[in-house]
């Protein structure tokens, strides 16, 4: 491809403390192209686009645009200098009509406040049919499928005066049909002279409408070819790449009889989901980001209501209609936000790991702290919870020994299945180290484990099976023995 | 900065209650003598009593505009009854069951439409300030038989107020509520992080509506005693109080929003705000210019609450 360059970043880096989101990230995007990115969980994707958008500052590196060198855009410059994303999540409002939705911000009355709502409605009728579809720009943006929404989304971009038009996941929420409409319009924008850079997770898509494709991995740049000159086997390879470097701790556990059996689960946005864990074994769930895993979780803690399906424990059948239901039928939950869901940041070592047990060190409902401290002081030292006292705020631990709060506040209720949901998100290496360590004793001490991860080697580390959901759907149950990370990913991203 | 909030949280609501102090010993003539301490005490005694039960509620992360509605509605109750040959204990009790049931009511609707407290209550607050006026006519019911006034004028010995000993014991409940029990913890932890409260298995909605309920309960009692105080229940009286009763928890070290503060230190709020309205009336201000000063007030105490908030946030 011979065509001009129109944006490029040279060693751009973000680090946030103890993760390297992005790092030495070289690479050009050329005028009319449409450039995929691909990558697992994590790769640095996201944070790439809001380097680029304007809505992350990068800790080091330059972007170039037209040759022009900034260390950092804001999201005005960014818009000046005509990139536009459309981000996973609709960025709608949705009682307001197509048009309004399509000129949000935007003065089109050269400048005068008053607005001329006939004006717009036409202005946004002509990108409408432009982009070749039937929406009525008066309608509010609500009444239509998401679909449709997606290309108001499109519309709201290229009324500005685009250059450059980044999607992130785009046809995650269209039907097959739409998903055509919408390939149709990216070929459309491309013939204009617009470059795309397309993010997705379906390798499919991209050999059907991708000239060229990047991979990233852990925050690394890996390389970028022509789509005629890679296969789909060799791109999973790329993505994926890596060998487990980490070690992971081993066991020894023969799991004993069943614990929790579940069939035909279905609400809260996941699909007959039926699977069966025994005592004593780790359970993993794989999937991408929103394929359904802590949805799905909600749904067994109570946190979430199921429609149809059944859940049984030691094989009688129970009923979490709430939380404290789910906890009193021995599940407890260490969720996946920490620090807004797990642990209560204001609030004491000891004060936290009583909270669910609090009938345990209460005599004619008086809290004992003697008791308290006694319970607490128990799972502190167990769990070599790094603080000077049972007293010290929660707050002022690190996230490692936050997790290990949560734990020992789960465990403290007596709970005998735990469900972990990226038990190991934003923790140091060492850390982690121990969080699979204790995760190994509990189940050598007869607990149960669900864990859901999106760190694919930690997850093969520490499973004794794979569960795979696929945009909510179970996508196929694997065995220890036949762990590949390939075809993990293939099941995860609906390929097979 | 960093040192003048942190030196805030600790010592502030004592510093803010001896400059004011001082400032009304100067400028106020006749305030520091025993009628205008005497009557700060009184004052103290009732908005301290309801300010228990708002404490208890905002710590939960909840509040309550409809204070001042509650006290009017309940007011007149007390006093129709006590007017009307009903036998003072009983209609005590019913005053304060009913306050308790209306708690009941106020906590179900915004547990249960999950809908933010302050507009469930203001809802309230306009529906009870209206119902007192029309049920009243607009006049007051005075009159209460004079056993009855001893819970608000009467004295153990000849110099200790008997209202105080009923404060003390108030305090001592709302005390042990918070810092003793396993309620206690749920309350703090719901206010603290709703979220994770629900996740760790508490009954939101169970706490939600008991700690309304309790606070409906506290108010009532103040409610009595004012009445006693005052021998009359005026159908206008209170509208004031809801945000009187917030600033005192506010600067008394009630997070906006929950999850922190303690009743012992909202007392000294109680008395902040009692000292300002006795300070400013003997300086000649009515009751409007009040306003504006625990307006200001107010918001000041806001503000450093949301201030330390959004520090500790970014941090």
């Amino acid at each position: 491809m011979n065509s001009e360059i129109i944006l490029s970043t040279r060693h751009l880096c973000k680090y946030y403390p103890g993760v390297k989101a992005m790092d030495d990230l070289s690479i050009d995007f050329h005028q009319g192209e449409v450039h995929a990115i691909v990558g697992e969980n994590g790769a640095g994707k996201s944070t790439m686009i809001k380097m680029i958008a304007g809505a992350a500052e990068p800790t080091s590196g330059t972007i170039l645009i037209d040759g022009q060198e900034y260390t950092k855009l804001t999201p005005a410059q960014a818009k000046e200098k005509g990139i536009e994303v459309i981000y996973q999540e609709f960025n709608l409002i949705g009682g307001m009509s197509c048009a309004e939705n399509v000129f949000l911000n935007q003065n089109t009355s050269g400048g005068k406040p008053i607005v001329n709502f006939k004006e717009r409605a036409r202005r946004a009728k002509e990108i409408f049919d432009r982009l070749g579809v039937d929406i009525d720009p008066n309608r509010p943006v609500n009444t239509y499928t998401p679909g449709y929404m997606q290309i108001v989304e499109i519309a709201k971009a290229i009324s500005k005066n685009i250059r450059i038009l980044i999607m992130d996941e785009p046809t995650a929420p269209l039907t097959v049909s739409e998903v055509e409409l919408m390939f149709r319009i990216v070929e459309d924008l491309k013939a204009q002279g617009i470059t795309i850079i397309y993010v997705s997770h379906r390798l499919e898509e991209i050999f059907r409408i991708a000239d060229r494709v990047s991979v990233f991995r852990d925050g690394h740049y890996i390389c970028t070819n022509d789509i005629g000159n890679i296969t789909r086997k060799e791109l999973i390879n790329l993505m994926v790449g890596r060998e487990l470097t980490e070690s992971y701790p081993p066991r020894t556990v023969t799991p004993g009889e069943e614990v929790l059996r579940i069939e035909h689960l279905t609400g809260n946005g996941v699909e007959d989901i039926s699977f069966s864990v025994q005592k004593g074994e780790i359970l993993g769930f794989a999937g991408l980001v929103g394929a359904g895993r802590t949805e799905l979780m909600n749904v067994i803690y109570g946190e979430a209501k199921a429609k149809s399906g059944k859940i049984f424990i030691h094989g009688k059948e129970v009923h979490n209609s709430s939380p404290t239901a789910a906890i009193r039928h021995g599940i407890g939950l260490i969720p996946e936000d920490r620090k807004n869901l797990g642990v209560f940041l204001n609030f004491s070592i000891n004060w936290n790991t009583v909270i669910m047990s609090l009938k345990d060190v209460c005599t004619y409902g008086i809290v004992s702290r003697k008791k308290e401290s006694a319970a607490a002081e128990k799972y502190r030292k167990r769990f070599a919870i790094k603080a000077p006292s049972g007293e010290n705020l929660v707050k002022s631990l690190s996230g490692g020994n936050q997790q290990k709060v949560v734990l020992a506040k789960t465990l403290a209720a007596n709970t005998e299945i735990l469900i972990f949901d990226e038990p190991t998100r934003g923790i140091d290496v060492g850390a982690k180290q121990e969080i699979y360590k204790l995760m190994n004793e509990l189940v050598e001490e007869g607990h149960t484990i669900l864990m859901v991860s999106s760190d694919m080697p930690e997850l093969l580390g520490m499973a004794d099976r794979v569960l795979v959901i696929c945009e909510g759907k179970q996508t196929g149950i694997v065995e220890r023995q036949a762990f590949d990370q390939a075809h993990i990913l293939e099941l995860a991203s609906g390929e097979q | 900065m960093d040192k003048f909030f942190k030196f805030y949280k600790k010592y502030g609501i004592f510093v803010v209650l001896v400059v004011l102090f001082a400032f009304f010993s100067i400028a106020a003539e006749g305030f520091l003598n025993t009628p205008s301490l005497m009557n700060i005490l009184r004052q103290s005694v009732v908005y301290g009593v309801m300010v228990v039960g708002v404490t208890i509620v905002m710590i939960s992360g909840g509040t309550d505009l409809s204070v001042g509605g509650q006290v009017a509605c309940n007011g007149l109750l007390i006093a129709y009854m006590l007017t009307h040959g009903v036998p003072i204990p009983v209609a005590i009790l019913i005053g304060i069951v009913s306050g308790m049931a209306f708690g009941v009511l106020t906590g179900t609707l915004i547990a249960s439409l999950k809908v933010a407290p302050l507009v469930v209550t203001l809802c309230f607050m306009l529906i009870l300030n209206g119902i007192a006026v029309v049920v009243s006519g607009g006049y007051p019911i005075y009159d209460m038989p004079k056993s009855f006034l001893f819970i608000g004028q009467g004295n153990i010995g000849s110099v200790f107020p008997f209202s105080v000993l009923i404060l003390a014991l108030a305090v001592l409940i709302g005390w042990f509520i918070l810092h003793k029990t396993y309620f206690g913890r749920q309350i703090y932890a719901l206010g603290g992080n709703q979220g994770a409260a629900r996740l760790a298995g508490i009954n939101v909605f169970k706490v939600r509506v008991f700690t309304y309920m309790i606070s409906g309960g506290f108010i009532a009692l103040g409610c009595i005693m004012l009445l006693a105080r005052t021998n009359s229940a005026t159908p206008t009286a209170g509208a004031t109080y809801p945000f009187d009763c917030m600033t005192a928890c506010v600067l008394g070290g009630v997070s906006w929003g929950g999850g922190s503060g303690n009743i012992i230190t909202t007392m000294l709020g109680v008395v902040i705000i009692a000292m300002i309205g006795v300070g400013l009336l003997l300086m000649g201000f009515d009751s409007n210019f009040q306003q504006i000063i625990k307006g200001l007030i107010l918001l000041m105490a806001l503000s450093i609450d949301a201030i330390q908030r959004n520090k500790a946030e970014k941090a």
